[in-house]
């Protein structure tokens, strides 16, 4: 597959906030599209979440995370977006040049008229950190688990205990349970449940799991692998309730403690992000501190449905094209100035034919030589001339002033380029 | 007289409902907001109902397991039978999305199907 | 694998590792023993990485003798070993008034030991060089000989030039007795069979008293495990470069505050004594502890940015100082025992451990001349142990070349600290392979950032068991027991609905 020098769009990731932006940005107008996925495959986070939640709201159906990306991704390809899977943003900046790195095709440089952030985010790790005891294998985040047991086909423990009631957590409780392992306890720290209740119905009192509110895990034990926690009473401030501790024997830990928002390349980008939603600060497209860098999902904020991801990320996507269309544009109206005969240098380097509508524009040049006799100072296209002025000499010690005028614009127009020429008018 | 009790999934509320039977008819419902939790509650004291989603075994897929469920709720009292006849089977690739993988899952008219597409491996 | 060798170096910590390096050198087939799943898992890759300038050991001890002879040989050693070193020298902080005459006498006591380039900073000038400082400091040591380097590295760095230079490393391989002759050892027997040997030498670290007895060798020497325990902190959030220590107490050192060379800043350690050599727990005495030191040198650290803890175990041995006057029982035991044959023994090399390693590795082959070894230089001996590319620090044309030249480096596995496939695949295949997933997370760095091991995990799994040709279920974090999968999804049966 050849990989373009430059898209106009380019998606950083294929979950469905990334496949929802790709897919409006083709049907916004954008011809070339790419889209961007770490993974062998697309569909993002989705791929592992079999559980039905999906769609209510977008295909008015209750489906599995898989089927909801297999939807988008059989309308990306449909539409004749590129991808490339296996493959890693390494840096993206603001003047939205991204490296990337794959084994396929090696490390690459690709630039973008227009950027769509969909990195999603990444599960919180640091309630481990200051937990006393050692670091046994079989502490793992349920999304690590939930990639084996659903993907990989492995099952990373038999008896569980989860820490945290979010949804992730209470998702794996149940799927585990399905697998034939043991889910002992679920411990939340809060005096609330942090998921949806529909998955405490259906993953915790269904399967008879207990959910502890207000405890949490005080010491992990097991030296090379886990072979107990132990569980804590906590009261609103989160101090530990002495006596309330409890040993429960489990050979795996898994945490559902939050997520966070991956946004290490918007960093590079120069992004700006919320420090209360830890993603970008955006407008009401989506639209990024940087001119023609974009975020949609996950990346942006945590959400509860993925529907709206999908609605964020096409109204992103639109944004995008749209960005990217008007760039392109306005690239196109740029046309270089080429010195020709005896001329050294011209500045500008290049002009937009468009702004000599609105008023004259100075070209500023020297010669290579002096020459002392009449001259012609002449400006032309590949096939027309612009203008032609005499002067009586000219030397490289003086600049030279040709100036282009509005009435010029149409015969500019016309010209791929714009070549000025300086010769005697004895060689004319 | 008896009373069960529920928490509401219709939607993300959660509404706490109070299902009074006499003997297997429901006498009262209390505790909904909207049409859908009475007939949530109705539902679920009657004859809980639950989607089922699992995995197969693909022994020549691109992944070793394709996720699967049902194309509709299941009576809740027998998941476990739908588990298991899900464990037993394997498929082999190539699969498209929505395949049925079990027709009408132990006479329950609903059918297990394929929850993506799952390539061979290559 | 063969059982006869000339010489067996028990233990592969930095300072075994570094004795196999320098006696690689020789001829004679070395084999080095070592009992856990990867080199260095001991204090040896749990410890504050520092390069000692050498003013705190007590004068005349053998710990102050080898200290200052190692510290001016850390610069060849880094080039030919190609391991990360700075000298980015040591602050001794002193907090308030009343602690200014102990750095006085810190640093007189670094002149009587021979250390050079130290000098004296007042408050002024110490808030100069670190912005965070407690600002009640009163002033700092600033000993410019002081060093940085990622201790781990250096272990596997030497034990890898000595597989280059003919030694055998076995891991997992556990001493259990020596094999004599008389009063001689010629060999010793381990969990994996007998070797035999002409010399033996002891640097077992925590368990070199037992060792040691298992030669009827100073029965009253005892090492205990003293306790170090450390935070550290996401480098996004806390930027720590200078290399911080307070003011030294009876417990030791003090609680650092120090950049490392992965650009991370790290706390620690404690230095409580404890009496399980195997407990690497972290407490949460430990962790208040910790708190406080930092706090002390600079307030404004905030635990709340720690992204990891790690607890090495020092072996703090009661040897006594062989110096006249010096009344001393904690010093390195370093010696050819005149009542055994064949054996080199050492002891209680805790800090500077780390940093006196090269001059103990010299030290141990002089005293083996002395006992009349006669050692026959290798014509071929190559003092290079060559670096492996780190992508992460590469520049986009560096990147470029080596995905060109193997394209597995062009495949990110561990996203936050950017290790590649080609990199991991390549310590698999290392001259001290790398074989669990805990051994490529301290050869590369992997692992260790925001998602802790979130994205990599499920792929360094499934590629250290393809690369070694076991099955997942082998593969391990840190050796047997810590095996990460259970068995296949599909196995068990469901467990009925209640």
């Amino acid at each position: 597959m050849l990989i373009k020098k430059q898209y106009d769009v380019v998606v950083i990731g294929s979950g469905p906030g990334g496949l929802a932006a790709a897919i409006e940005a083709k049907k916004g107008g954008a011809d070339d599209v790419l889209v961007i996925e770490r993974d062998v495959e697309l569909g993002g986070i989705l791929l592992q979440c079999i559980h039905n939640g999906f769609g209510l709201q977008t295909f008015k159906e209750d489906l599995p995370g898989p089927e909801y990306a297999q939807r988008y991704i059989n309308e990306a390809r449909t539409l004749g977006i590129t991808f490339l899977m296996d493959t890693m943003v390494m840096d993206v900046t603001s003047q939205r040049k991204l490296y990337l790195t794959s084994q396929d095709f090696g490390y690459i440089e690709v630039d973008a008229h227009a950027i769509v952030l969909a990195m999603g985010c990444r599960e919180r790790t640091r309630a481990q950190v200051r937990l006393p005891g050692y670091r046994p294998n079989g502490v793992f985040t349920a999304g690590t688990a939930q990639r084996w047991v659903n993907v990989e086909g492995y099952m990373p423990g038999n008896n569980f205990v989860v820490l945290g009631s979010g949804d992730i957590g209470m998702i794996m409780a149940r799927r585990l349970t399905f697998e034939g392992a043991h889910v002992e306890r679920v411990l939340e720290i809060q005096s609330y449940l942090s998921g949806l209740s529909r998955n405490y119905v259906q993953c915790l009192d269904d399967w008879g799991i207990p959910l502890q509110l207000q405890h949490t895990v005080k010491r992990i034990l097991g030296k090379n692998r886990v072979e107990a926690i132990e569980a804590v009473a906590v009261d609103d401030k989160w101090n530990f309730i002495p006596g309330s501790e409890e040993i429960i024997p489990c050979d795996t830990l898994l945490l559902s403690v939050g997520l966070i928002p991956e946004n290490e390349l918007s960093k590079k980008a120069g992004v700006l992000l919320d420090p209360v939603t830890g993603g970008p600060f955006v407008d009401e497209h989506f639209q990024t501190n940087v001119p023609g860098i974009f975020a949609a999902g996950n990346v942006v904020h945590v959400y509860d449905l993925v529907d709206w991801v999908s609605l964020a990320g096409a109204e992103a996507g639109r944004s995008a094209a749209e960005f990217a269309l008007a760039e392109k544009e306005r690239s196109a109206r740029y046309i270089p100035l080429v010195p020709g005969k005896n001329v050294r240098y011209i500045v500008p380097h290049k002009l937009d034919k468009k702004a000599l509508e609105k008023g004259d524009i100075s070209l500023q040049m020297r010669v290579t030589k002096p020459i002392e006799e009449d001259v012609w100072m002449e400006v032309h296209g590949e096939e027309n001339s612009i203008v032609r002025r005499s002067e009586r000499y000219v030397r490289p010690g003086e600049m030279v002033t040709i100036v282009l005028k509005p009435k010029m614009a149409a015969e500019v127009e016309k010209a791929g380029r714009l070549t000025v020429d300086i010769y005697p008018k004895s060689e004319a | 007289m008896e009373e069960k009790n529920f928490i509401c999934t219709a939607c993300p509320m959660g509404c706490k409902l109070i299902v009074r039977m006499e003997g297997d008819e429901v006498v009262k419902i209390l505790g909904h907001r909207c049409r859908k939790g009475e007939t949530y509650g109705r539902q679920e004291a009657i004859a809980p109902q639950r989607m089922l989603a699992s995995t197969v075994k693909v022994p020549n897929g691109f992944h070793p397991l394709l996720p699967v469920y049902t194309k509709g709720s299941i009576p809740k009292q027998r998941i476990s039978e739908v588990l298991e006849k899900i464990r037993a089977v394997e498929v082999t690739a190539p699969i498209k999305a929505e395949d049925v993988i079990i027709p009408n899952v132990i006479g329950t008219g609903v059918d297990v199907i394929a929850s993506r597409d799952m390539p061979a491996k290559n | 694998m063969q059982e006869k060798y000339d010489y067996i170096v028990i233990g592969g910590g930095v300072v075994g590792a570094m004795i196999a390096r320098w006696l690689s050198r020789y001829e004679g087939k070395l084999l080095l023993i070592e009992k856990e799943a990867d080199i260095g898992m001991g204090c040896s890759s749990a410890n504050t990485a520092i390069v000692h300038a050498g003013y705190d050991p007590l004068p005349g001890s053998l710990k102050a003798l080898m200290n200052v002879r190692a510290n001016p040989m850390w610069d060849q050693l880094a080039g030919e070993l190609n391991f990360p070193f700075e000298r980015r020298g040591d602050y001794v902080v002193a907090i308030g008034e009343e602690e200014l005459p102990l750095i006085h006498k810190l640093m007189d006591q670094g002149i009587k030991n021979g250390v050079p380039g130290m000098m004296m900073l007042d408050a002024g000038e110490m808030r100069s060089r670190e912005r965070d400082i407690n600002p009640e400091t009163s002033g700092a040591l600033w000993a410019t000989t002081g060093g940085i380097c990622d201790p781990f590295q250096v272990t596997v760095a030497a034990a890898e030039n000595a597989v280059i230079n003919g030694a055998t490393v076995l891991l997992n391989t556990k001493f259990e007795d020596f094999i004599w002759e008389g009063s001689r050892v010629i060999g010793v027997k381990t969990n994996r069979g007998d070797f035999f040997a002409r010399w033996v030498i002891n640097s077992a670290g925590i368990y070199s008293d037992a060792v040691m007895h298992k030669a009827g060798v100073r029965p009253e020497f005892i090492i205990k495990p003293r306790k170090g325990e450390y935070f550290i902190f996401d480098r996004a959030e806390v930027q720590i470069h200078n290399v911080l220590f307070p003011v030294p107490s009876s417990r030791g050192k003090g609680i650092l505050v120090t950049g490392t060379l992965h650009e991370n800043t790290i706390v620690g350690p404690n230095g409580n004594v404890i009496d399980d050599k195997e407990d690497t727990s972290m407490t949460k005495e430990g962790m208040d502890e910790l708190l406080d030191g930092a706090k002390k040198l600079i307030p404004s650290l905030n635990l709340r940015h720690s992204i990891a803890n790690f607890v090495g175990l020092r072996p703090m041995g009661n040897g006594p100082c062989y110096t006249p006057g010096i009344n001393y029982n904690n010093d390195y035991v370093i010696e050819v025992p005149s009542s055994v044959q064949g054996f080199v023994n050492l002891g209680g090399i805790e800090s500077p451990g780390l940093t006196s390693a090269p001059a103990i590795a010299e030290m141990v082959v002089d005293l083996m001349k002395d006992a009349g070894e006669e050692f026959v230089a290798k014509k071929d001996w190559d003092p290079i142990r060559p670096g492996r590319p780190r992508f992460a620090h590469m520049t986009h044309q560096e990147r470029k070349l080596l995905c060109d030249m193997d394209p597995r480096y062009g495949r990110v596995i561990c996203r936050c600290e950017n290790v590649t496939e080609g990199e991991i695949v390549a310590e698999i295949h290392s001259p001290v392979p790398a074989l669990t997933y805990d051994a490529i997370k301290r050869r590369t760095w992997l692992g260790t950032g925001r998602c802790q091991g979130g994205f990599d995990m499920t792929r360094v799994v499934a590629i250290l068991a393809r690369e070694l040709g076991v099955s997942p279920f082998e593969i391990s974090k840190r050796g047997e027991s810590s095996e990460y999968l259970f068995r296949t999804t599909k196995d068990l049966e469901v467990s009925d609905v209640n």
